[in-house]
């Protein structure tokens, strides 16, 4: 795959705020876009992520390498899987029902959100990450490779050469990464999970994720299957 | 450099059910009680707002904080009297009007509403509305708000709120009309909306470094400047704790703050706070806790 260059962010909220930042401090080139208007979110970014670009989704996504998913996961619907096609797309989203409502309306319960964002989205390659730190931390915890106490991001994916690709991207964004070929692992990071709204370091992240079945809510998850 | 005599200061409460120092809980009557008297002496220091938040849980005694207001504003006189916040996507603008100009009418002018979206969600089925609208039901009951506080006969078609034609709305308050404030967890569109309608700027700041706040100031600004709006000083929402000894400070702080976020983080998702959380929060972050010397 290309080098990525381009970043596009769908959402101008809190994270999608974060993540412009933090992208355009790592010299790539940002578009992003709100739910409304183009106009209504200049003012916002003009002034909390200078030199990025507020656009529409269709003028976001069609100039960028790389699309980052940073809307409430009960809104991902309302954006065409063929504006997405054939893109590479980070899902920083989570089930959350303090935003996103009921579990059953938004989501099926049977699987995690990430696969599917992935399963409605089929023609892009998705990949889960920048989801479990609190938008704060993201903001305050980015530190440049190899420096003291750098926080870890969990990335995962079912395509190994793209979740390879968003790791060196995120590791360019300030983060260390623990890495899995498994996008259903995405619930490790979850809301309820041990890892949700923690900034760890990589050695404590690994041990958390290496250890998820024993975790309270690796063995909910566990008996929720075999139920 | 800030004017340190143009600061104002306040104290907020959601009005915690707390434990009395053999560790039983106290009754939600004891706890309202003990707010009532926190509002008391708080006006005798000196000190320059009280806030009192809206919440429909077990482990918060209040749901009708104007009531609480009520009873402070007639034991008090100086000290300004404030809901943090009052859910108004949830809540009948014509009665948050009511509620507070008859507030403004009790207290002399001490009232003050802080309007919010909410963080806690328990009102919006209980009072039958949809989470789903969440933004709709803000927006629209805003406006309805905008113009109730105009203090004139409204005529208004209402998706979620009723419609009125030409109806006036009582009682007429004496002062400059009531003091609202708009509370923002950190949405810049909230920023925007709080600058298009003129009103004060509230920010909750539980966690991480406040001058993160710092470009959001500069979009209050902006904004307020594009929809030809005044600028008014910023307010600040965080957490705190303050005693004469440091130590003390600290470790009353961090039980009791840690019991408080992780059992709201139990129902949230989010994982309990570690002992280097707090003590980030505490030396660089949002919370204000030590002796008067560090805290100021």
């Amino acid at each position: 795959m290309a080098k990525i260059k381009n970043v596009g962010i769908l959402g101008a909220g809190k994270v999608g705020i974060v993540l412009a930042q933090l992208a355009l401090a790592a010299g790539y080139n940002v578009r992003i876009s709100g739910s409304g208007s183009v106009q209504k979110i200049a003012l916002t970014i003009e002034t909390l992520v200078p030199g990025a670009t507020p656009a529409t989704n269709q003028g976001v996504v069609s100039k960028s390498d790389l699309v980052i998913l940073a809307i409430p996961l009960s809104r991902y619907k309302n954006i065409k899987p063929k504006l997405l096609k054939g893109k590479l797309v980070i899902d920083a989203m989570n089930y959350w029902w303090e935003t996103d409502g009921i579990r059953e309306e938004v989501l099926d319960p049977s699987s995690t959100s990430s696969e599917q964002v992935q399963n409605y989205f089929n023609k892009s390659t998705v990949v889960k990450t920048f989801n479990h730190m609190g938008y704060h931390n993201l903001q305050e915890e980015a530190r440049p490779v190899g420096a003291e106490n750098r926080k870890a991001l969990f990335v995962t994916g079912d395509n190994k050469e793209a979740v390879d690709e968003i790791a060196a991207f995120v590791d360019t964004m300030g983060f260390d990464t623990v890495v899995h070929y498994n996008l259903a692992d995405g619930i490790m990071t979850e809301p309820g999970s041990e890892l949700f709204g923690a900034s760890l370091t990589k050695p404590d992240l690994q041990n958390v994720i290496d250890h998820f079945d024993e975790t309270e809510f690796g063995k909910k998850i566990k008996a929720g299957k075999s139920a | 450099m800030v004017d340190v005599d143009k600061l104002q200061f306040g104290l907020e409460t959601f009005g915690d059910i707390v434990s009395a120092e053999d560790g039983t809980l106290l009754t939600a009557g004891q706890s309202i009680r003990q707010i009532v008297k926190e509002g008391e002496l708080a006006d005798k220091l000196g000190v320059d707002v009280i806030g009192v938040g809206e919440h429909h849980r077990p482990d918060y005694s209040v749901s009708s904080p104007e009531i609480v207001l009520g009873a402070i504003a007639s034991v008090t006189k100086q000290i300004k009297l404030a809901t943090a916040v009052t859910v108004l996507s949830s809540d009948d603008p014509v009665r948050v009007y009511e509620r507070f100009a008859t507030l403004e009418g009790l207290s002399g002018g001490r009232a003050q509403v802080m309007l919010g979206r909410g963080s806690f969600t328990e009102s919006f089925p209980l009072f039958g509305y949809d989470l789903t609208d969440y933004d709709d039901l803000f927006n629209e009951k805003l406006e309805m708000y905008s113009q109730l506080i105009k203090e004139k006969p409204i005529t208004w078609h209402g998706k979620f709120t009723q419609s009125l034609k030409d109806q006036d709305v009582y009682p007429k308050t004496d002062y400059d009309g009531i003091e609202t404030y708009i509370g923002i967890g950190g949405s810049p569109e909230s920023i925007i909306r709080t600058a298009k309608y003129g009103y004060k700027v509230i920010l909750a700041i539980i966690g991480g470094q406040a001058d993160r706040f710092v470009p959001y100031l500069d979009l209050y600004k902006k904004a307020a400047g594009q929809f030809g709006m005044p600028v008014y000083p910023v307010a600040v929402h965080s957490h705190g704790f303050i005693a004469d000894d440091e130590d003390e400070a600290v470790e009353v702080a961090w039980k009791n703050i840690k019991a408080n976020f992780d059992r709201i983080g139990l129902t949230r998702g989010w994982a309990p706070m570690s002992r280097e959380q707090f003590d980030g929060e505490t030396k660089v972050g949002s919370f204000y806790v030590g002796n008067p010397e560090h805290v100021a």
